[in-house]
C-alpha cells in the first residue's frame, strides 16, 4: 500500500464524493432520487386518472408553481451556507401588496416592479447585515423579518388590492405557444431564467463556490481567506430578491394584493428544498434538486384535486411523509461516506 | 451573570407596563367579581398561559441545542382528539386524557427522530409541524367542532380566583423549576446542550434526557392546546396554535436562552412570555390596528438580541481566531 503515484478513478470526482466503480457520487444520489419520486407520482397519476399524463399538466405544473420554483431557488442558497430564511413568505405577501397599493396610486408598471425587487433585497441586506455583524442566529432573525413584512403589509391596506393595471394584466394572461400546442405563461418563462442564473452563479462563479465553502466549513473557508461575510450577506439578498420576484409572479397569478397571501409558503420552499436534496446542516444540495422538490409536492396537488375530493389534509400528510422519508435518506447515505 | 443577562428584559417588560399606564391609567385595577379576580393584568396572564406553556418546554428543548417547530400542530391535534371525543358524547377527562397520551406519543416520535435517527431538530420537527395538521384536521373531518362542556370550559375559560390557565401555567413552571434545579437534570440537560457526544462519554444518557424534553414539550403543547380550544369550547384545527411555536421561540430567545443550547433561564422564559403578550395588549389598547401587533413583535424582537449579541460575539470571534 505505498500511496504512491496511484492514477486517480477515471473521470472521478475531485471534492471528496466518493462513488462506487461505475456507480454515480453519492452527492447526486438525493437528487436522483426526487426524480424517481416524481416520476413515480406522476406515474400513478397517469395510470389512475385518464388525460394525466398531457403535456399541458406538466406544463400546468409549472404555471401553477412559478412563484414556488422562484422561492426555492433563493432558499437553496440559503440553506447551501447552513443558514433559513423563514422571512419568504410574507415578503411575497408584502411584494403583491406594494405592487397592487403602487399600481393603484397609478405609478407605471416598470417602476413597480423595479421598487417590489428593490424593497426585497434591501431587506434581505438587512437581515443578513444583521445574521453575519452580530451574529444572530439565522432563524430569529428571519423569524423578525418574517413579523415585520407580514406586519407591513397591515400597515399597507387591511384588504385585499386588486390589480387592474393593464400591463400587469397583458403579462398574466398571455401565453407562449410551445410545440405541440402546450402552451405556458410568462411566469413560467421568468422563474425558469431565474432557475439558469442561479445555476449559472452556483457552479460557474467564484461566489457560488464560496456559498458551497461556507457550508462545508464556514472556519475553514475564512481561514482560506474567502469572502465568507460577504458571502454570507449575499445569500440573504438573493432570498430576498427571489421572494420579491416570486411575490410579483404571485401577483401575476392572483391579480391582487393580499396580507394573508402566502401564508406559510416558507414552509412549502423549505419542503421542496429537502425533497429535492439539499442537506439542512449547509453546503450540499443543488438548485436543479429544488425545482424537482417543487414538481413533485406540485403532482402531489395535483393528484389530490384530480382525485376531486378536495381534502387538503391529505396534501400536508403526503408532503410530511415524503418530508420524513427524504431525511431518512440523506440520513442513511450521509452515514455511508 | 445570570442578573445581567435578564436586565434587558426586565426593563422592556417594565417600560411596556409603563406606557400601558400613560395610555390608560386604570391599567393597574384589578376587582373581584363573583370570587374571581379581573383587570388588564389578569388578562394578560389568562391570555399568555398557554404561550408561556409552550415556552417552557421549548425552553427545554433549545437548552438542549434542539428546536420543536411541531408545538403548534401537537396543540391544534389536542385541541381536536379532545373535541371529537367530547362531541361524539365521550366524559371531557377522558378526552383529554387521550389527547395528553397522543400528545406525549408525538413527543416521542420527535424525540426518535432527534436521538436515534440524528436528524437534525428542525428538520425532524417540520415533518409533524407539516403533517400534524393535516393529522388534527383529518380528526375533526375539516369541520371546526364545537362542543357544549361545562368541565371541559373551566380548563382555558375558568376561574379559581386567578384563571385556571394561569395557574396550570405557572404549576408547570414551579415544577420544572423544582426538578431542574434542585436535582441535577437541569446541569444534565446542559451538558448534553454543550456536547452531547462528550455527555455521553462521561455517562450521561444523552439520548434519554433528548427523548425526555421532547416528550415535556409535547405534553406542554398538548396541554397549551387544550386550553386554547377549550377557551372558546372548540376545535380548529386549520388556526389553533397557528405560530405559537414562533411565539414560544421568540419568548425563550428574548429570555435569554441561547438557540446555540447549554444554558437556560426559566425566569428569562417566564419575563419573554410576558412581554410578547403585554406587547400584543398594548397595541390593543393603544388603540393601534391589532394587524400591526406584528411589526412591534419585529421590532422587539431585534432589538432585544442585539442588546444582547454584541458581547458574546466578541468572546466567540476572540477565541475562534486565538
Amino acid at each position: 500500500m505505498t500511496a504512491t503515484t496511484t492514477a486517480p478513478p477515471v473521470g472521478g470526482p475531485t471534492t471528496g464524493t466518493t462513488r462506487k466503480p461505475g456507480g454515480v457520487p453519492t452527492r447526486f444520489l438525493p437528487v436522483i432520487a426526487t426524480f424517481v419520486v416524481f416520476v413515480a407520482t406522476f406515474g400513478v397519476g397517469s395510470v389512475r386518472y385518464e388525460g394525466f399524463a398531457s403535456g399541458q399538466v406538466v406544463a400546468n405544473l409549472f404555471i401553477d408553481n412559478a412563484f414556488l420554483i422562484v422561492l426555492a431557488v433563493g432558499m437553496t442558497f440559503v440553506i447551501l451556507t447552513g443558514g433559513i430564511d423563514l422571512s419568504v413568505g410574507s415578503v411575497v405577501a408584502l411584494s403583491t401588496m406594494i405592487a397592487a397599493a403602487m399600481l393603484r396610486s397609478g405609478w407605471p408598471a416598470w417602476l413597480t416592479v423595479l421598487a417590489v425587487l428593490a424593497a426585497g433585497s434591501v431587506l434581505g441586506l438587512a437581515m443578513g447585515w444583521v445574521i453575519h455583524r452580530f451574529g444572530v442566529q439565522p432563524f430569529i432573525v428571519t423569524l423578525a423579518g418574517m413579523f415585520l413584512a407580514r406586519g407591513l403589509c397591515f400597515v399597507i391596506s387591511v384588504e385585499s388590492v386588486s390589480i387592474k393595471d393593464a400591463t400587469f394584466r397583458d403579462l398574466a394572461t398571455g401565453t407562449v405557444e410551445l410545440p405541440g400546442g402546450v402552451t405556458i405563461t410568462y411566469g413560467v418563462v421568468i422563474a425558469l431564467a431565474a432557475v439558469l442564473a442561479a445555476v449559472y452563479v452556483l457552479h460557474l462563479t467564484r461566489f457560488g463556490r464560496t456559498v458551497y465553502a461556507v457550508g462545508g466549513s464556514e472556519s475553514s473557508a475564512r481561514l482560506m481567506g474567502l469572502a465568507t461575510g460577504r458571502v454570507k450577506i449575499g445569500v440573504y439578498v438573493i432570498s430576498g430578491f427571489c421572494s420579491a420576484l416570486a411575490g410579483l409572479l404571485f401577483s401575476l397569478y392572483m391579480l391582487s394584493g393580499y396580507s394573508l397571501h402566502a401564508v406559510g409558503m416558507e414552509l412549502d420552499a423549505i419542503a421542496a428544498v429537502v425533497v429535492g436534496g439539499s442537506l439542512l446542516s449547509g453546503g450540499v444540495g443543488f438548485v436543479i434538486g429544488s425545482v424537482v422538490g417543487v414538481l413533485v409536492l406540485g403532482t402531489i396537488q395535483t393528484l389530490i384535486s384530480f382525485e376531486g375530493t378536495l381534502s387538503s389534509w391529505w396534501t400536508k400528510i403526503v408532503i410530511g411523509a415524503l418530508l420524513l422519508a427524504f431525511i431518512v435518506l440523506q440520513r442513511v447515505i450521509v452515514r455511508r461516506t | 451573570m445570570t442578573k445581567n443577562r435578564l436586565l434587558w428584559p426586565a426593563l422592556a417588560l417594565v417600560a411596556l407596563l409603563l406606557v400601558n399606564v400613560v395610555v390608560t391609567p386604570s391599567f393597574f385595577a384589578l376587582r373581584m367579581q363573583d370570587g374571581a379576580l379581573f383587570g388588564s393584568l389578569v388578562d394578560i396572564l389568562r391570555n399568555g398561559a398557554p404561550t408561556l406553556l409552550i415556552a417552557l418546554g421549548m425552553t427545554l428543548v433549545i437548552a438542549t441545542r434542539g428546536i420543536d417547530l411541531s408545538v403548534g400542530a401537537v396543540a391544534a391535534i389536542a385541541g381536536a382528539v379532545t373535541c371529537t371525543h367530547i362531541a361524539s358524547g365521550g366524559n371531557a377527562w377522558v378526552g383529554m386524557g387521550l389527547a395528553l397520551v397522543l400528545c406525549a406519543v408525538l413527543g416521542l416520535w420527535n424525540g426518535f427522530l432527534v436521538s436515534v435517527l440524528g436528524i437534525q431538530p428542525i428538520i425532524a420537527t417540520l415533518v409533524l409541524m407539516t403533517a400534524g395538521r393535516g393529522i388534527a384536521m383529518l380528526i375533526t373531518e375539516g369541520q371546526i367542532i364545537t362542543v357544549n362542556s361545562d368541565s371541559y370550559r373551566q380548563v382555558g375559560a375558568g376561574f379559581v380566583v386567578l384563571p385556571i390557565a394561569i395557574l396550570i401555567s405557572l404549576a408547570v413552571l414551579g415544577l420544572v423549576a423544582l426538578t431542574t434545579r434542585k436535582t441535577a437534570l437541569g446541569m444534565l440537560i446542559e451538558s448534553v446542550g454543550v456536547n452531547p457526544e462528550a455527555s455521553r462519554l462521561a455517562g450521561v444518557r444523552a439520548r434519554t434526557i433528548i427523548w425526555t424534553v421532547y416528550v415535556f414539550a409535547a405534553l406542554c403543547a398538548g396541554i397549551a392546546g387544550l386550553m386554547i380550544s377549550s377557551n372558546v369550547s372548540a376545535a380548529d384545527a386549520n388556526s389553533a396554535g397557528l405560530w405559537i411555536e414562533m411565539d414560544a421561540i421568540l419568548a425563550v430567545v428574548i429570555g435569554g436562552t441561547s438557540l446555540a443550547g447549554g444554558r437556560y433561564s426559566l425566569t428569562g422564559t417566564l419575563l419573554g412570555a410576558l412581554i410578547i403578550q403585554t406587547l400584543t395588549t398594548t397595541v390593543y389598547t393603544a388603540g393601534i390596528a391589532p394587524e400591526i401587533t406584528l411589526v412591534f413583535k419585529a421590532v422587539v424582537v431585534i432589538a432585544v438580541c442585539l442588546l444582547q449579541a454584541p458581547v458574546r460575539i466578541r468572546v466567540r470571534r476572540g477565541v475562534a481566531l486565538r
